[in-house]
């Protein structure tokens, strides 16, 4: 059944290109079964492979499909690897992106570009697939420049709205930037190299590149470059907020499940060149710490409910690099999955949420919608539970993992504190949202949307967020070994309490009222407020610094001052033409004169000299 | 004599295309699509049993590894001059111009509903040109090659200049005063070339392989390699001699902007390839820092310029500019992934810019403007049409999987191993092209339809055009190696030539 493997990107590529063919004209039920029903099939598809990797108790499978380049001494192929991390991200990808197709059944019924939305959310699955399966480092990228393209397009889905398309713009050109660094991170490593395969550029970088050298710290960086693009990590994190514009299903799958934890996927496995830098690893881990930080307290503040689960997300993958940081790759990659189950529960709740308030989003324009929506509130609670950590959800496991081996890694105590600090907002962040849409007043009206392609999917992701840390994730053979560790009770307790301690605070502010948020949004805090709802001005000073100089400048020399070089010539060219040509007045006299003096004018020359 | 079949049809088809205006203004299109099918016929027959059209060898990838010419005719011309008629094709020839006659086949599709008007001297000039760039691509006596540089000059002068739009005699006028400059000073630097040979040997001559090696006093190689370096780079073109093309692309017909795009730009970096660096390769190697420096400005400066534009024909016409730098920075890399870098940029990119031309075309054509503030909302009214155009801005943004990506790709792979800043700055081509790229979308398919404008989608026949442009990125995308295998052994050739 191995050999089936390359059917798993297939098949979502072939749904994609029938609702593409089609012009988008297939109705709703065709539409709905080739676009979710492709993703099932691939499901299975990889089920199939999946048993039979695990039964083959082999380490690695590879499959080479065809040469795509092969140049000098460069070579790539179309060949996909499939080993433990790729194949827990191949389930991830096609398990939870059916679900949230089959969600998205429902989510988008009846809009006029229904077969549209599918062509590009299957699209993007392939796309995705082809970016974990990739043998070598350019075939990842193929993938990973394909899922931002559907990003895009996704982002921007309704297009008459022009806020939607400056979004997606937004999301493809910071993206991009972290591309570029991405691209020269693969032209370095080849040139040291000469090869972009991940197991060979790992097995030759071990043999040939010493600890902490140049080389080793120069690659390591640039791909992280593109890593914190696609994560939406510091600095490059502005664009993830504003990609909310889009349909809330592919907030859920692309935003939050899998395309932005890529660049988790891409640190992880190129792991072995970051242990060759040790210092960008550790970069890694303080990227991830500020930026969990940063996000928890612009969470705090949103007043949107997908941009609070937005932050939320950032925040998250700030964990997942934290954990990256510190060596803890398989803690990382287990982080990954339990987000991915309960952050695409927690986003389609919220699509549901708005869906039965009409597409209202400000969290301030609902409350007390727990018995209104029975459902979704049961839902959203076990989500964020899972996402504050509290045991036994899912979340619990992955986070306790991340933080405990931040807190045993030598010289990490740092991270380890702000990632404790972090789990407390999150704790708050995730409770206020909470407390504010489903407790409180009533002040709106909510209608649960019932169906079974939207309250199933939901019900299978709670469960997974529920059980998703007792499952057992089959990377033993692509990370080095770590070693059981053992906490003590004190920071056991610690990394316990606080998350709890956040709810608590939570409780006490929107629920007992012990604080009035009123008074924290005048004066200073008012200040501090909107400087952390404002991402901490990072806009405010990108568009300054890089957006502003670059449209301005252009606009300035939008006539292309070279240009006017040329026309300058021509101009000159036709003054002396007419200068020249005034003399010839056709006068005899005139003629008769200039003839005169300029004899004489070289006859003064010539008896001066 | 298959080379010289090729030409000759267009030559007859053209004049006949004239001829044929007098049974009515519907008769020379149909002449000029036989002359064009036949033409395409030989080519695919070129490329699929290379041997009955006596190019020798089984196939064309086997004659590749020998790294010969496929074939190769001379006969005299003038032999008092030491003028002859050579004509060859190599790997990289062939390439180039099947690329011709595919790309003249789209462009008279483009010109079937549009040109009205004088339409057997359109089809004469259209044809001519054709046949002017495919004496280029194959001509290897440098008499003729600047004899083949005029003829496909002249014609699409003539394009601009009656079929253009409303500011068309300026735009012609630019356009053939910059090429004709630049040839001129190429033309003088052929004669100094051959004057220098012919000190050397006694032997006058303006053959392509008696000229290779020729010993030029070091001062005035230089100068003698610049003549050639500016005509090629005009032609390219790059900054600072790019400003003759996003006025005549903004002004000529769509089939004119299609022919400019797609091939006429594409001679300039193979005269980089085929000329400048192999006859002058010390000062070629003096000079490359400088033109890949140039290949860089380009790419930024005119991405900059292209994002500031309103007009949308000038805007893709600024964006053909930023394309072609990576050309320049190909060549001028010279390793093997740099130039098959170059030569795939070269392909992709003219399907790319033809049908984004012919998409602007097809648009003026239907709303009777350029002007893009005046646009927007487009998806709704014409899907197929802006589902082409996003198509195509795709892969002109690069995106993997599409020809595109392959040659920007391996240009700055190759680059790389040369310079790591310039290859930095390159880098950041991937960057503004997005920008650049996103507004046209934006601008005209996305948001709102503010001067609903209603419009006709796309004709069978523009689909089966667009098409067949998208199927050919796609397969450079996805298997470029069928390429890189063609051109390969000519690139292999120079580059252990002249390392």
């Amino acid at each position: 059944m191995l050999e089936l493997l390359w059917l798993v990107p297939a098949i979502p590529l072939i749904g994609s290109l029938i609702l593409i063919l089609t012009q988008g004209k297939l109705p709703e039920i065709p539409a709905g079964i080739i676009g979710a029903g492709s993703i099932g099939l691939a499901f299975v598809v990889a089920c199939l492979v999946g048993m039979d990797f695990v039964a083959s108790e082999a380490t690695a499978y590879s499959q080479n499909l065809w040469t795509w380049m092969k140049v000098g001494g460069f070579e790539a192929g179309f060949t996909l690897y499939l080993d433990g991390v790729s194949l827990v991200m191949m389930f991830i990808i096609t398990g939870i992106g059916f679900l949230i197709h089959v969600y998205a059944t429902g989510y988008m019924h009846d809009d006029p570009s229904f077969a549209r939305f599918f062509s590009y959310m299957n699209l993007f699955v392939a796309a995705m697939l082809i970016l974990v399966l990739g043998d070598n480092l350019l075939l990842l990228f193929m993938g990973w420049e394909g899922v931002g393209l559907c990003s895009y397009l996704l982002i921007g889905f309704w297009y008459t709205d022009t806020y939607n398309g400056y979004c997606a713009r937004k999301a493809f050109v910071v993206t991009r930037v972290g591309d570029a660094s991405m691209a020269l991170g693969l032209f370095l490593l080849f040139q040291n190299l000469g090869t972009l395969n991940i197991q060979e550029a790992m097995v030759l970088a071990e043999q040939n590149w010493e600890v902490s050298s140049g080389v080793a710290t120069a690659v390591t960086l640039l791909l992280l470059g593109g890593a914190v693009g696609k994560s939406a990590q510091l600095p490059l994190q502005t664009w993830l907020p504003d990609a909310m514009a889009g349909p809330t299903p592919i907030s859920a799958l692309i935003h939050a499940a899998t395309m932005v934890t890529a660049g988790v996927y891409l640190i992880a496995r190129t792991h072995v060149l970051y242990e060759l830098a040790p210092e960008v690893q550790h970069l890694v881990g303080i990227i991830g710490a500020i930026t969990l930080l940063m996000a928890g307290f612009t969470a705090l503040t949103q007043n949107d409910i997908k941009k609070v689960l937005a932050f939320s997300t950032v925040s998250q993958i700030g964990y997942m690099f934290l954990g990256l940081g510190v060596g803890a790759w398989e803690a990382s990659i287990f982080h990954l999955m339990t987000h991915a189950f309960f952050k695409a529960l927690l986003f389609l709740t919220a699509g549901s949420v708005i869906l039965a308030m009409h597409h209202e989003q400000d969290i301030f324009k609902m409350g007390g919608l727990r018995k209104d929506l029975p459902w979704s509130h049961a839902l959203f609670l076990i989500g964020t539970l899972a996402l504050v950590a509290i045991p036994p959800m899912s979340g619990f496991w992955s986070k306790e993992e991340i933080l405990a081996s931040a807190l045993l890694h030598e010289g990490s105590y740092g991270l380890w504190l702000m990632g404790v600090a972090g789990a407390f907002m999150t704790g708050l962040y995730s409770f206020r949202l909470y407390f504010l849409v489903f407790h409180g007043k009533k002040t709106h009206d909510g209608h649960e949307v019932y169906g079974l392609h939207l309250q199933g999917p939901l019900v299978v992701l709670a469960i997974l967020s529920i059980i998703g840390g007792f499952i057992h994730i089959p990377v033993e053979d692509v990370f080095p070994v770590v070693e059981e560790h053992h906490v003590s009770l004190f920071y056991q307790a610690i990394m316990m309490g606080l998350p709890l301690l956040g709810v608590f605070t939570a409780w006490q502010v929107f629920i007992k009222g012990k604080v009035d948020t009123a008074k924290l949004t005048t004066g200073f805090g008012g200040k501090l407020h909107r400087f952390w709802f404002t991402q901490w001005g990072m806009d405010w000073l990108y568009d300054r610094l890089f957006v502003f100089p670059y449209t301005g400048l252009a606009k300035l020399n939008k006539n292309d001052f070279i240009d006017s070089i040329y026309n300058g010539t021509a101009k000159l060219a036709l003054f002396f033409h007419g200068l020249v040509s005034d003399t010839q007045t056709g006068q005899l006299r005139w003629y008769a004169i200039t003839l005169v003096s300029g004899l004489l004018l070289l006859v003064s020359i010539g008896v001066l000299l | 004599m298959i080379l010289v079949w090729l030409m000759l049809i267009l030559f007859a088809g053209g004049i006949g295309a004239w001829l044929a205006e007098s049974r009515g203004s519907d008769h020379p299109r149909a002449v000029a699509l036989a002359a064009i099918l036949l033409d395409l016929f030989l080519v695919i027959m070129m490329l699929l049993v290379p041997d009955a059209m006596g190019l020798g060898g089984d196939s064309v990838a086997e004659l590749g590894q020998t790294g010969e010419w496929l074939v190769l005719m001379e006969a005299d011309w003038i032999p008092r001059f030491g003028v002859s008629f050579i004509f060859g094709v190599d790997g990289l020839s062939m390439l180039l111009v099947a690329l011709t006659v595919f790309l003249g086949l789209i462009a008279l599709g483009s010109a079937w509903g549009e040109i009205k008007e004088r339409s057997g001297f359109f089809y004469f000039n259209l044809l001519w040109t054709l046949a002017g760039v495919i004496g280029v691509f194959t001509a290897l006596d440098l008499f003729l090659f600047f004899f083949f540089w005029e003829v496909m000059l002249i014609p699409m002068y003539f394009i601009i200049a009656i079929w253009g739009h409303e500011n068309k005699e300026y735009a012609a006028m630019k356009f053939f005063i910059f090429t004709q400059v630049s040839g001129l000073l190429m033309l003088l630097c052929i004669l100094l070339l051959v004057f220098f040979h012919f000190q050397n040997s006694g032997v006058l001559t303006f053959s392509y392989f008696e000229l290779l090696g020729t010993d030029v006093p070091e001062a005035l190689a230089m100068l003698t390699m610049l003549g050639f370096f500016i005509a090629f780079a005009t032609k390219l073109p790059a900054v600072p001699v790019h400003n003759w093309l996003p006025d005549a692309h903004s002004q000529a017909p769509t089939a004119g902007s299609v022919i400019l795009a797609g091939v006429l730009l594409k001679t300039g970096a193979y005269g980089l390839i085929r000329f400048t660096v192999p006859l002058f390769p010390d000062a070629s190697v003096a000079f490359a820092p400088v033109a890949m420096t140039l290949g860089v400005v380009s790419i930024l400066y005119t991405a900059k310029v292209a994002y500031a534009q309103t007009d949308l024909k000038r805007l893709i016409a600024y964006t053909s500019v930023s394309h072609m730098g990576f050309v320049l920075l190909g060549v001028y890399a010279w390793n093997a992934q740099a130039m098959q870098g170059a030569v795939m940029t070269m392909l992709a990119h003219g399907l790319s810019a033809a049908a984004l031309f012919m998409l602007a075309g097809g648009l003026q054509h239907r709303i009777h403007t350029r002007d893009m503030d005046k646009m927007g909302g487009f998806w709704g009214v014409a899907p197929k049409l802006s589902f082409m155009a996003m198509f195509f801005t795709v892969a002109a943004v690069g995106m993997p999987g599409l020809g595109n990506f392959v040659g920007e790709f391996l240009v700055l792979l190759g680059s790389f191993q040369v310079s790591h800043t310039i290859t930095a700055f390159a880098a950041l081509g991937l960057v503004v092209a997005a920008v650049y790229s996103l507004i046209v979308i934006q601008k005209v398919f996305h948001g709102k339809n503010k001067n609903n404008y209603k419009m006709a989608d796309l004709s069978a026949m523009e689909m089966m055009c667009f098409g067949l442009m998208m199927i050919g990125l796609i397969w450079m995308g996805m298997y470029p190696q069928s390429m890189l295998d063609m051109a390969e052994p000519t690139l292999r050739n120079l580059d252990v030539a002249f390392p």
